[in-house]
C-alpha cells in the first residue's frame, strides 16, 4: 500500500507544478523556405508522411510526452489544410493537452509569425519554440529547471537553444541531416553561447572570432562536432524583442546573430546539450532521409512505426527491422529487406524487392519491381519491371511498366511517369510548371498557392480526359514547351537551377556518388596539407585558454623582424628598378613599419640593410672598387636613408646594423668599415654624437665586438680631437 | 461522476507512449481502471453478468492493443473478467438454492425467469469448478453464501425481489473482489518476502540478475531474520538496473557484490542460489525476463543451482509462448546501447548504397524455458514449472484467454 501512495503522490505532484505555470509552446507549422519544393506547393511540409505519419504528429506527440501543456500552432502555407487536419485529428481532443491555432496569410517568416504571436497575447510565460518538423525524445524538465534558475540569477538569460553532438563530415563540411557545418563557440562553464556561424566560408579554412570574445572570457570551447536541434526554450522577452527589432525575420540567422554581435540590451542565450536523448530536424530532403531511418532503427524510441504513439494504425515489428502492417497482400516471391516498412492495405506483385525503404498505405506495386532506399507514400501505383532507386514518390503517382527512376528523383503529387521512361537523377517532376523567377531561401511556400491552384484545376482538367497521349498533346498545346515524361506521362520536369546545380547532391535523398566524393576528397586533402602547413589544424572541437591564446598572439618576434626587412628590401628593390620616388618609397616603407608595427630605427636598419645589399650586387673586382659603388648608392639614396635617420638612436642603429652585416652576412665590407663610416658621416647621414656614443657603448664589450671601432680608432680620435677644428671648417665654407 | 471513457483513453495513451511500464504498475492501474468501469458501466436490468463481461472485455480489447508487451495488463483484465464470473457463478448457486427454498412457497414467476436465466451461467461455470477455490474457499463461503441465501430469503419474501437491490449487491460483491486482487498486487511482494526465511539459509550466497522489487523484499526479508548471507547482483546491462539494487541492498545492510553479467557464468560456481524477478510467467511455466536471464539460467544449470523465480500471482500469464498473439520482445532505443554522438558517423546514410553501416539492437526481454526454471514462489507459495497450468486454472476462466474474440451467445 505504501508504495502505491508513493506512486500516486508523486504522479499527482507532477501536474499540480505544472498546473501553476501551464507550460506553454509555439509550433510553426511553416518553415518558410522552399527546400520541399514541389512537394510544398500541394501540401504543407509539416503533413508530408514521415515513415507514414505525418510530420506534425511526431512533434505534438513529443510536446505532449515532454509535458507541454499548451500549444499554439501556427499556420501560414496551406493554413487550412493544416487546421483540417489538426480538428480532424485526435489532437484536439486530448485532456490536458490543448492544441489551438494561429492562421495568417502574409507572414512570410518566422520574424513575423513571433511578432504576429506576440500580438495575440497568448503567451503567458516561458515557451518551447519548435518547428512542426521536428522529431525528439528529450525530456524537457532538465532544460526547464536549468532555464529557470539562470534566468532568475540573470534575467538577460532569455533564451536555451538545445544542441547535440553529431560529427559532421570533414569531406563535404556538412552534417548527416544535409545542413551546413555549424561553427560555435561556447563559454565551457556557464554554457553561454558565444558565436554562431552556419554559413561559414569554407573557402579560406578559417572563421573569424572577434577578439574582444577572447578579452572578456577566460575561456571558450570552440566546437564544430554540433548539431543544432532548433528546439529552443525561450521566454517572454525573445517576443518582444522581435518586435521590436521588425527586421528580424530568420531565427537563427538574424535573431541568435543579432544577440551575439549586436549584444542588445546584453541577452543572452544559453545552450543544453542532449547526450543520450534524440532530437533533429528536418530541413531538406537528406534529412529527411536519415531521420526516416533514424525512426527504422528506432533510435526515436517511443516514437517508432509500432508503437501507436497517435492515432496510426497496427504495424509489426519482424526480423531485421521489417516492419509491416496487419493487412498486406504480398506474394509469396516477393522479397522485402531489412529496414523496410510497408503501410496498410497496399499490394505487392511476384518477384518485387524493396529494401530500406518505406512504402506508404493503399499502394499496388506490380511484379519484377525493385525498389531500394525510396519512399512511396500513399495510394501509388507503380507497374510490372519498374526500377526505384532512392527517390521520394508522393501520394497518388502512377509510375507505368519499365519506367525507371534514378537516384535523387522527386515525383509530386499525382504525377505520371510513362513506359519506359528513365527519369534523369536529382530531377523534380510537378504537375506545376517551375515558377519562372527563382525565389530566394526566405521566399514564401505561401507565395505561390493560389497560382498553383488555378493550375491544378486546369491541370485536373486534362488529367480526367486523359488517355495517354491525348493528354500529352493537350498539355503539349496549353502549357507551351513541355518536358516528355514518356508515353502517357503527365508532370513538367523542373530544371535545377544554374546556382544550386553543384550543390543538388548535398541535399538529394540519394547517397552522394561516388565521383563526387573522390573529388570532395581530393579537395579534403588538398585543405588538409594546406593547413598543415599553416600548423594550424582546428581540432574538432577544443578549449581556448588564455595562455594559448597570448602565445598566439604575440608570434616570434625574430621571424617578425626578418619579414619586414625582407618587405622593405623587396619595396626598395622594386624603387631601384622602376625608378620610383623616393618620397614614394617613403610611403611605402612608412605603411610597411605600421602594418608591422615597427619603430623608425627598425626602418632605418632595414633601409640601410637593403642599401648595402644593392651595393654588394654591383659587380666588383676589389675592395676599393665595392667601396667605391657602395658610396654612389649611398649618396644616390642619400636623402631616402636621410629621413629615416633624424634621430641618434637610428643613427646608432644603422652604426650596429653595419657591423652586423661585416660580421655575418656580407665580410667583404669589413676591411672598408671606417671608410664608409667616413662616407656616411661626410654626406650627413651620421652625426659625430652618434659615433662618439657608439664608441662609448662599445668601451665595455668584448674584445670581438672592438675590431670594427678599433678599426675606426682613428676616425674617431679625429673626431674627438677635432670637434673647433671641424667647426671652423664649417664656418670657412660658409 | 468521473468519465470513464476518459479515464480509459488516458491509460491507453499512457500505455501507447510507454509511459507507464512494469508489470506492477501496469497491473494496479489496470485493475484500478477496471474497477471505475464496473462500477460506473449503466447495466441492463436482465443479465447483468454478461453486459458487465462484455464493458470490461471491450476496454481491456483497447488496453491490451495499446502495449501487447505488458502481459499483465491482459492478466488483470482476464482476472477481473473471471471474477465476474465466478460471483455471476456464486449468485447462480444461491438462485438455485433461493429457487428450492421458495419454490415450496408461492411460485414467483420472477424467481423462475431468473432460474432460466442463471442456471445457463451457471451451468457454464459450474462444470469447471477450480481445484483451488474447491480446497480452500468451499467450506467458509459455504457458510457465509449460507447466510447470505437466507438474507435473501427473507428480502425476497418481504420484497418480492427487488431487481435493482439486486443488482447492485452484485455489483458490490464484483467490486470488493476486485478490491481484494489490488490489494493483493500492492501487497503481494510482502507475501511472497514472507517465504523468504524458508528458502534463504545462513551462509548462502545469492545470485540475482537486474532489479526487481520483489526480490529486494525477499532478500530483505531474510536479513531481518538474522540470516547472514552474501548477494551477488549482476548488473543487467545496457539498463544497469543491477547498480540500483546493489545500492538499495547494501544500504539495507545487504553484504553485496556487483559483477558483470559477462561475469555470471565466473562466479556461478561460487552460487547457492539464483533468484531472479521476471517480466511474465507463461502457461507452460516458461518466464519472460530481462535480456540476458536465459543466460544466467543457462549458467545455473551447467551447475546445478537452483534458479528460483519470485513473481507476484498477477504476472501469471494464460497465454502459452508460442502464441502468436503474445509479441516475446521489444526493441527498445539503441541509444541505451552505445551514445548516438560516438558513433553518428557511422549512422550516416549518404555513403554507399544509402544503407546503414552499423546496426544496433536492443531487445529488452528474454524467454526463460520451463526447464531451467527450478521452482516459483509465489504470494500463494511455492509451485514447480509443472503446476503452472492448474494456477492459471484457477486464476482464470478457459472462455477468456483470448479476450479479442467476442464469445458465441
Amino acid at each position: 500500500m505504501g508504495a502505491q501512495k508513493k506512486g500516486a503522490t508523486r504522479v499527482s505532484e507532477d501536474p499540480d507544478e505544472l498546473a501553476r505555470v501551464p507550460l506553454q509552446a509555439i509550433l510553426l507549422a511553416d518553415s518558410f523556405t522552399t527546400k520541399f519544393r514541389p512537394i510544398t506547393l500541394d501540401r504543407p511540409k509539416v503533413l508530408l508522411p514521415l515513415v507514414n505519419v505525418p510530420m506534425i504528429n511526431y512533434t505534438l506527440a513529443w510536446l505532449e510526452s515532454a509535458g507541454v501543456e499548451e500549444v499554439i500552432v501556427f499556420c501560414c502555407a496551406h493554413s487550412k489544410q493544416v487546421i483540417n487536419y489538426l480538428e480532424n485529428s485526435e489532437w484536439f481532443s486530448h485532456p490536458n493537452f490543448s492544441v489551438t491555432t494561429i492562421e495568417s496569410h502574409n507572414s512570410i517568416s518566422a520574424g513575423d509569425a513571433l511578432r504576429l504571436i506576440y500580438e495575440r497575447n497568448v503567451i503567458q510565460g516561458d515557451f518551447v519554440l519548435i518547428s512542426g518538423d521536428t522529431v525528439s525524445n528529450m525530456s524537457l524538465t532538465q532544460v526547464l529547471k536549468e532555464h529557470k534558475e539562470r534566468k532568475k540569477k540573470d534575467s538577460n538569460a532569455i533564451m536555451t537553444m538545445i544542441i547535440k553532438r553529431s560529427k559532421s563530415s570533414p569531406i563535404i563540411q556538412q552534417s548527416r541531416l544535409g545542413t551546413d557545418e555549424l561553427f560555435m563557440a561556447i563559454d565551457p562553464n556557464t554554457k553561454q553561447l558565444l558565436y554562431y556561424e552556419d554559413k561559414a566560408d569554407y573557402s579560406k579554412g578559417a572563421i573569424c572570432l572577434d577578439k574582444l570574445l577572447l578579452i572578456d572570457n577566460p575561456s571558450i570551447s570552440l566546437h564544430n562536432d554540433k548539431q543544432d536541434c532548433y528546439i529552443d526554450i525561450c521566454s517572454l522577452e525573445v517576443l518582444s524583442l522581435f518586435t521590436d527589432n521588425f527586421d528580424y525575420q530568420h531565427l537563427r540567422r538574424h535573431f541568435v546573430k543579432g544577440l551575439l554581435v549586436d549584444d542588445i540590451m546584453g541577452y543572452k542565450v544559453f545552450t543544453h546539450e542532449i547526450h543520450s536523448n534524440y532530437a533533429a530536424r528536418i530541413d531538406n530532403f537528406r534529412s529527411y532521409d536519415s531521420i526516416s531511418k533514424d525512426i527504422i532503427q528506432r533510435w526515436t524510441y517511443p516514437f517508432v512505426p509500432d508503437v501507436k504513439f497517435f492515432g496510426n494504425s497496427a504495424t509489426k515489428l519482424e526480423r531485421q527491422g521489417m516492419y509491416r502492417a496487419s493487412d498486406i497482400v504480398q506474394s509469396r516471391s516477393a522479397e522485402i529487406g531489412s529496414f523496410t516498412v510497408i503501410g496498410n492495405g497496399t499490394r505487392i506483385g511476384n518477384n518485387t524487392k524493396i529494401s530500406n525503404s518505406v512504402v506508404g498505405g493503399g499502394c499496388t506495386i506490380g511484379s519484377n519491381v525493385s525498389i531500394e532506399g525510396s519512399y512511396i507514400w500513399d495510394n501509388v501505383n507503380i507497374e510490372d519491371g519498374c526500377k526505384l532507386m532512392h527517390s521520394i514518390v508522393c501520394d497518388g503517382v502512377v509510375i507505368k511498366s519499365g519506367a525507371v527512376l534514378e537516384p535523387g528523383v522527386v515525383l509530386s503529387f499525382k504525377v505520371i511517369i510513362g513506359q519506359q521512361f528513365v527519369v534523369p537523377s536529382y530531377s523534380k517532376v510537378s504537375l506545376f510548371q517551375q515558377p519562372t523567377k527563382q525565389d530566394s531561401d526566405e521566399e514564401l511556400e505561401y507565395a505561390d498557392n493560389s497560382s498553383g491552384i488555378v493550375e491544378n484545376s486546369s491541370m485536373a482538367d486534362t488529367v480526367d480526359k486523359s488517355n495517354g497521349q491525348l493528354t500529352s498533346e493537350l498539355l503539349d498545346e496549353e502549357c507551351g514547351p513541355t518536358y516528355e515524361l514518356g508515353p502517357g506521362g503527365v508532370g513538367y520536369i523542373w530544371s535545377i537551377c544554374e546556382g544550386s546545380h553543384e550543390e543538388e547532391w548535398r541535399h538529394s535523398i540519394a547517397p552522394i556518388p561516388a565521383d563526387k566524393l573522390a573529388e570532395a576528397m581530393q579537395n579534403t586533402d588538398d585543405d588538409l596539407e594546406l593547413l598543415t602547413q599553416d600548423g594550424s589544424v582546428l581540432p574538432p572541437s577544443g578549449e581556448l585558454k588564455p595562455d594559448s591564446n597570448y602565445s598566439d598572439d604575440n608570434e616570434d618576434p625574430r621571424d617578425d623582424s626578418i619579414y619586414f626587412e625582407k618587405e622593405v628590401e623587396a619595396t626598395f628593390l622594386r624603387a631601384v628598378h622602376e625608378n620610383i620616388k623616393e618620397d614614394h618609397v617613403i610611403l611605402e616603407v612608412n605603411s610597411l613599419r605600421l602594418s608591422y608595427n615597427k619603430l623608425f630605427t627598425d626602418c632605418a636598419g632595414a633601409i640601410f640593410y637593403s642599401l648595402m645589399k644593392l651595393a654588394l650586387e654591383i659587380p666588383h673586382s676589389s675592395p676599393s672598387e665595392l667601396c667605391n659603388s657602395t658610396m654612389d648608392v649611398i649618396t644616390k639614396w642619400k636623402k631616402l636613408l636621410k629621413s629615416y635617420l633624424t634621430d641618434i638612436d637610428e643613427q646608432i642603429e644603422v652604426i650596429q646594423k653595419f657591423e652586423e652585416i661585416c660580421l655575418e652576412s656580407a665580410k667583404e665590407f669589413s676591411p672598408l668599415f671606417s671608410k664608409i663610416l667616413f662616407h656616411l658621416y661626410d654626406k650627413d647621414l651620421i652625426q659625430e654624437d652618434a659615433i662618439l656614443k657608439w664608441d662609448d657603448e662599445k668601451k665595455n664589450a668584448d674584445e670581438a665586438d672592438k675590431v670594427f671601432v678599433k678599426q675606426s680608432e682613428k676616425f674617431i680620435q679625429w673626431l674627438r680631437e677635432a670637434p673647433e677644428e671641424d667647426d671652423g671648417e664649417e664656418d670657412e665654407e660658409e | 461522476m468521473v468519465d470513464v471513457q476518459g479515464l480509459v483513453n488516458e491509460l491507453v495513451s499512457k500505455l501507447r507512449r510507454r509511459k507507464v511500464e512494469g508489470s506492477s504498475a501496469t497491473a494496479r492501474l489496470t485493475a484500478e481502471l477496471l474497477r471505475s468501469v464496473i462500477s460506473q458501466s449503466k447495466l441492463p436490468t436482465t443479465n447483468q453478468p454478461a453486459a458487465l463481461i462484455d464493458a470490461v472485455r471491450d476496454v481491456g480489447e483497447k488496453l491490451i492493443a495499446a502495449n501487447p508487451i505488458e502481459l499483465a495488463v491482459g492478466n488483470i483484465v482476464r482476472r477481473v473478467l473471471h471474477i465476474i464470473r465466478e460471483e455471476d457463478h456464486s449468485n447462480a448457486r444461491d438462485a438455485v438454492e433461493g429457487f428450492r427454498l421458495s419454490v415450496g412457497g408461492d411460485n414467483d414467476y420472477i424467481v423462475e425467469q431468473d432460474h432460466l436465466n442463471l442456471s445457463a451461467a451457471a451451468q457454464s461455470s459450474l462444470c469447471r469448478p477450480s481445484l483451488h477455490a474447491l480446497l480452500e474457499r468451499s467450506p467458509d463461503s459455504e457458510t457465509t453464501y449460507f447466510t447470505a441465501t437466507s438474507e435473501d430469503d427473507s428480502e425476497e419474501k418481504s420484497k418480492s425481489l427487488d431487481q435493482n437491490a439486486k443488482s447492485l449487491k452484485f455489483r458490490r460483491k464484483v467490486i470488493s473482489a476486485v478490491n481484494d486482487l489490488i490489494e493483493d498486487i500492492n501487497t503481494c511482494h510482502l507475501m511472497i518476502a514472507e517465504l523468504a526465511v524458508k528458502h534463504i539459509h545462513h551462509n548462502k550466497v545469492i545470485l540475482t540478475f537486474g532489479r526487481s522489487r520483489t526480490v529486494k523484499e525477499f532478500l530483505c526479508a531474510a536479513k531481518e531474520k538474522k540470516r547472514s548471507f552474501g548477494v551477488f547482483v549482476a548488473e543487467g546491462a545496457p539498463k544497469y538496473q543491477g547498480h540500483l539494487l546493489a545500492k538499495e541492498l547494501a544500504a539495507r545492510g545487504l553484504q553485496t557484490t556487483v559483477i558483470t553479467d559477462s561475469a555470471v557464468f565466473a562466479m556461478i560456481s561460487r552460487v547457492n542460489m539464483v533468484i531472479v524477478g521476471v517480466h511474465a510467467v507463461m502457461a507452460n511455466g516458461g518466464v519472460i525476463g530481462p535480456v540476458g536471464l536465459n543466460m544466467v539460467a543457462l549458467a545455473a544449470r551447467k551447475h546445478a543451482v537452483p534458479f528460483v523465480v519470485v513473481t507476484g500471482t498477477h504476472k501469471l500469464c494464460p497465454l502459452y509462448p508460442n502464441n502468436p498473439g503474445v509479441p516475446l520482445n521489444e526493441m527498445r532505443s539503441p541509444s541505451e546501447v552505445l551514445s548516438f554522438e560516438q558513433f553518428s558517423d557511422c549512422m550516416d546514410y549518404r555513403i554507399g548504397t544509402g544503407a546503414p553501416q552499423l546496426l544496433v539492437v536492443n531487445p529488452a526481454f528474454d524467454y526463460v524455458p520451463p526447464e531451467l526454471v527450478s521452482l516459483f514462489i509465489t504470494d500463494i507459495g511455492g509451485y514447480c514449472p509443472s503446476y503452472m497450468y492448474r494456477l492459471i486454472a484457477d486464476y482464470y476462466s478457459s472462455d477468456d484467454v483470448v479476450i479479442q474474440q467476442k464469445p458465441a451467445s
